[in-house]
């Protein structure tokens, strides 16, 4: 489904830009872009050592599995596929404590290891599993405590209360959530209704 | 606010002393273990990136094309079926896409329109409310090599069109009933 959705952008983009005349525009959106991508990746060389690294330090003294013990019936509810105590729990838990703060750079580290983990679990195929396609419904939907970033636009735009956007986010995140995860499980039993797995 | 602004400002230095002191508790070789931990977010990062060029440049070429534009303009009517503000259905298109390109959308609505109007308030709630799914499925299954996505894009971009809506039931509801 990816490749379609790719080359259907590319290619329909190509037509749509031969008819509007603007062929020069999307020349310079490929460099450009491919450019940003590349610098975007290296922008989070310095956050993913940095938190990897001390989470290294969490993992190895043990705190994850604290973490996994204390939120046992949540992840096992959400992860029914993953066994008792394994690492991947406590990064699922991390990342999604991060996401619940606002912390978008601390949730990327700690979101990639938990799939890191869940990959070695589904025997390292390059195939989404089920546990994976949960996490990423979580964090396209992530709950958000504090919206930073715009709490502050609107503050740069003189807002009389800036803050006053988080009680309505939380809202519609948790609702976002809970859709996700429905979505999530009735697309997951729908797969295997067609006998995939 | 006070509590907010200090609560960010505090939370990361605590969180990172906690895990050093229980790391050092625990007689974790802590430096060493932050440098191999750190080597391995090195390596992520280079992986991610053939994804993302991958990613951005056709979702840019789409862009730049104009064809998004004609896709916003198509679902306009369907979107004031519902009651739903048209000044804000581009900027519940592109928040799916590319997280920059929602940014500058909703800091223009909210230049427009006022940070305390009904519009500037649901840019806010929209743009906070979701994340980038493109980018999201790019950088996780990038990082480890993920290929075949099964229905993971269908979930995260029906879970996109849920927190946009209950983004403008929850400013509705909250602000203006």
């Amino acid at each position: 489904m990816v490749n379609y959705i790719w080359v259907g952008m590319m290619v329909i983009g190509f037509f749509v830009a031969a008819i509007n005349g603007n062929m020069d525009k999307v020349n310079a959106a490929i460099f450009t872009s491919a450019k940003e991508a590349v610098t975007l990746s290296f922008a989070m060389i310095s956050i993913l050592v940095f938190w990897l690294g001390i989470m290294k330090i969490a993992e190895k003294g043990g705190l994850l599995e604290v973490l996994a013990y204390l939120f046992r019936p949540i992840v096992k509810w959400l992860f029914p596929d993953i066994p008792k105590d394994h690492p991947a729990q406590g990064y699922i838990l991390s990342n999604m404590a991060a996401n619940l703060l606002g912390l978008g750079n601390a949730a990327t580290p700690m979101g990639i290891k938990a799939m890191e983990q869940l990959k070695i679990l589904n025997g390292g195929k390059n195939e989404a599993s089920r546990s994976m396609i949960t996490l990423l419904a979580i964090n396209t939907s992530s709950i958000t405590l504090i919206p930073t970033t715009i709490i502050a636009i609107r503050m740069s735009y003189n807002s009389q209360s800036p803050t006053d956007i988080v009680a309505p986010t939380l809202l519609a995140t948790a609702v976002a959530t809970v859709g996700a995860i429905l979505i999530d499980r009735y697309y997951y039993y729908r797969s295997l209704q067609k006998g995939g797995k | 606010m006070n509590f907010v602004q200090s609560f960010s400002i505090w939370f990361i230095p605590l969180l990172i002393g906690f895990i050093l002191l229980y790391g050092t508790y625990k007689k974790v070789p802590t430096y060493e273990t932050f440098v191999e931990g750190g080597k391995e977010g090195f390596s992520i990062a280079i992986n991610i990136i053939p994804f993302l060029v991958g990613m951005l440049v056709a979702i840019s070429v789409f862009r730049a094309s104009g064809a998004l534009d004609y896709v916003m303009l198509a679902m306009r009517p369907l979107f004031s079926l519902f009651h739903i503000p048209a000044e804000v259905v581009p900027l519940g298109l592109m928040r799916t896409i590319s997280g920059t390109g929602a940014l500058g959308m909703t800091s223009d609505l909210i230049a427009t329109h006022g940070p305390d109007s009904f519009i500037g308030r649901l840019a806010s709630t929209i743009q906070g409310s979701t994340d980038t799914t493109f980018y999201v499925l790019t950088v996780y299954f990038g990082a480890v090599g993920i290929k075949k996505m099964k229905y993971a894009l269908k979930v995260g971009l029906l879970a996109d069109l849920i927190g946009f809506l209950a983004s403008i039931a929850a400013i509705s509801l909250l602000f203006y009933s």
